[in-house]
């Protein structure tokens, strides 16, 4: 049965669940990163600006601690209200948003402070401005910066993971992923639009891609699912939570106290698909 | 398949080669002396990986680096058609086992290694195996302390690969960190086209990157651009000339040049600059 195939049962159910995952990660009430920040970290203190001349509402950065460890913090930030949608720039960053990323790992590396990182976009954003100042030298620095960041770092993916754009804050060495989250190389609608010419074939693309995120877990992608409340968490920001906030402590733990080695890290990212013997 | 008789006809007669751009008519030898380079009108066709390498490298200097490493399609990828069967099609065609060809060689003398992405096969779209074998050239360049020439001609992520292609981007970043302990530079070569994922990672990470004039270079393509935000897209928007202006690019260079121009970078930053006699200790 193949997944273009949406008669079948099979390949239909896989499209309804992998659309599910897709429109549940995209629900108006789903917690953003700063709702979860505020929720799982303690003391969050915001840090503001690229220090190039820009700061990019689209990401967060700042400071806080867990469990009395001291952290560095970067998030995508998408918005609720209009205002604050247009502010945000619904979570899509300019070159501007990756610089101030960057800024935090070097102050993150400077200063030996573990990142976390929460991922929410629906990918970089597609605008000209963005374009005329350099989007995709800004995301392959940001890669470089992350696979340089000298301390342990954990991500987590709470929503959307859209394309490079996430990819910019997602190379750690500790990923989590929300159940009803996921992580795309472009967003259905896009890939739609280039594989079937028809943007409005998202469904089928979500299932072709299969988004689902226990697939990032099995594909080594992922180093663990966390559950939402059910139905998901935009039905108990709280409960939401405060099933997170002890996998973060823990996963932060057991990379700060084994011996840690960013080389290992480059590793990670350098034989992930595990096809190619070295 | 069956080859119709129009088809296995050997061409006596030359089909000549048509500029895409001002669609004048030359004759292929003329067309190649130029290096597909329009006479006229100074258009650079896109050429494959295989003509690339023949452009640049010594003659009979080339030696390829993991000739049969190919991927396979992990995700079961069927969209208006198999992706096993576009793989297939691909390979016969470009007579390629992906999308990229790599290998040592020289230019002008000086040792390097060398890729060379191939638009012809899927858009020269970054697969596992074309991030693998990218990712092996820059570490191979690294071992042996070669100069690393990539000519990038892409139009990003592989859609049917999914995830797995963009986590290449990741990939190819990873190797070019080791190119950067070794002290090992990196020449990086954007061809028409270089997009998305491939331009978001390893190409605009070149510690020199040259530009053929007026490629297409960008994050987000004209048309998705014009889709998403409605805007008016600017005269000129995301050529080589266009990035070049604003500090991204170091030179556009034509074609016909690009082999001269490596040649001066690769004297200076070449193998001697490599093993500390020229730079710093």
């Amino acid at each position: 049965m193949s997944s273009a195939d949406l008669g079948g049962t099979a390949a239909g159910e896989a499209a309804q669940a992998a659309w599910a995952q897709v429109e549940v990660s995209r629900h108006p009430d789903r917690p953003y990163s700063l709702d979860l920040v505020q929720r799982c970290l303690d003391d969050f203190i915001e840090l503001h600006g690229d220090r190039q001349g820009g700061d990019d509402a689209a990401v967060v950065i700042g400071l806080a601690r867990l469990g009395g460890q001291p952290l560095a913090v970067v998030a995508n930030q998408k918005g609720r209200t209009l205002e604050e949608r247009g502010k945000r720039n619904f979570g899509m960053a300019h070159p501007e948003g990756y610089r101030k990323a960057q800024r935090l790992f070097t102050l993150a590396g400077r200063l030996k402070l573990p990142v976390v990182s929460f991922i929410d976009t629906p990918g970089a954003y597609p605008g000209v401005a963005a374009e005329e100042r350099g989007q995709a030298w800004a995301i392959a620095q940001t890669l470089e910066a992350q696979l340089a960041l000298p301390t342990p770092y954990l991500a987590v993916v709470i929503g959307e993971g859209g394309s490079g754009g996430a990819l910019a804050t997602l190379l750690a060495d500790s990923v989590l992923v929300l159940e009803h989250a996921f992580l795309s190389v472009a967003s259905p609608e896009a890939a739609a639009a280039i594989l079937f010419r028809d943007a409005g074939r998202k469904q089928q693309a979500a299932a072709a891609l299969r988004l689902e995120a226990a697939n990032l877990l099995e594909w080594g992608i992922a180093d663990e699912i966390v559950p939402e409340p059910p139905g998901g968490a935009h039905t108990d920001w709280d409960e939401t939570a405060r099933l997170l906030r002890p996998r973060l402590e823990s996963r932060l733990l057991e990379l700060t106290s084994r011996g840690f080695d960013p080389a290992r890290r480059r590793e990670r990212y350098r034989r992930l698909d595990g096809l190619f013997s070295a | 398949m069956a080859i119709s008789p129009a088809y296995a006809r050997p061409r006596t007669v030359d089909s000549g080669f048509t500029c895409g751009a001002c669609q004048r008519d030359f004759p292929m030898a003329q067309a190649a002396g130029s290096l597909y380079v329009c006479p006229a009108c100074g258009h650079h066709s896109r050429i494959s990986a295989h003509e690339r390498v023949r452009q640049l490298a010594d003659k009979g200097s080339f030696q390829e680096w993991d000739p049969d490493l190919a991927g396979r399609d992990r995700l079961g990828f069927v969209d208006t058609k198999a992706y096993v069967d576009r793989l297939a099609e691909a390979r016969q065609r470009q007579q390629l086992p992906d999308a990229i060809l790599t290998g040592a060689a020289s230019i002008c003398g000086h040792p390097v290694g060398l890729a060379s992405f191939d638009f012809g096969f899927l858009g020269g779209s970054l697969s596992t195996a074309v991030g693998e074998r990218l990712a092996r050239a820059i570490e191979g360049s690294a071992a042996e302390l070669r100069p690393f020439v990539c000519v990038t001609s892409s139009g990003g992520a592989r859609m049917q690969e999914g995830v797995f292609s963009l986590m290449q981007m990741a990939k190819s970043v990873a190797a070019l960190h080791e190119l950067a302990e070794a002290h090992v530079p990196f020449i990086s070569i954007l061809a028409d086209p270089t997009m998305g994922g491939s331009i978001a990672s390893f190409a605009a990470l070149g510690d020199v990157i040259l530009a053929e004039p007026k490629a297409m270079i960008g994050f987000t393509g004209a048309r998705v651009i014009t889709q998403a935000t409605y805007e008016q897209l600017p005269a000129g928007f995301q050529t080589s000339e266009f990035h070049h202006a604003r500090g991204l690019i170091d030179q556009v260079v034509d074609r016909r040049q690009l082999r001269e121009v490596l040649g001066r970078l690769l004297a200076v930053l070449g193998p001697s600059a490599v093993e500390g006699a020229g730079r710093l200790a």
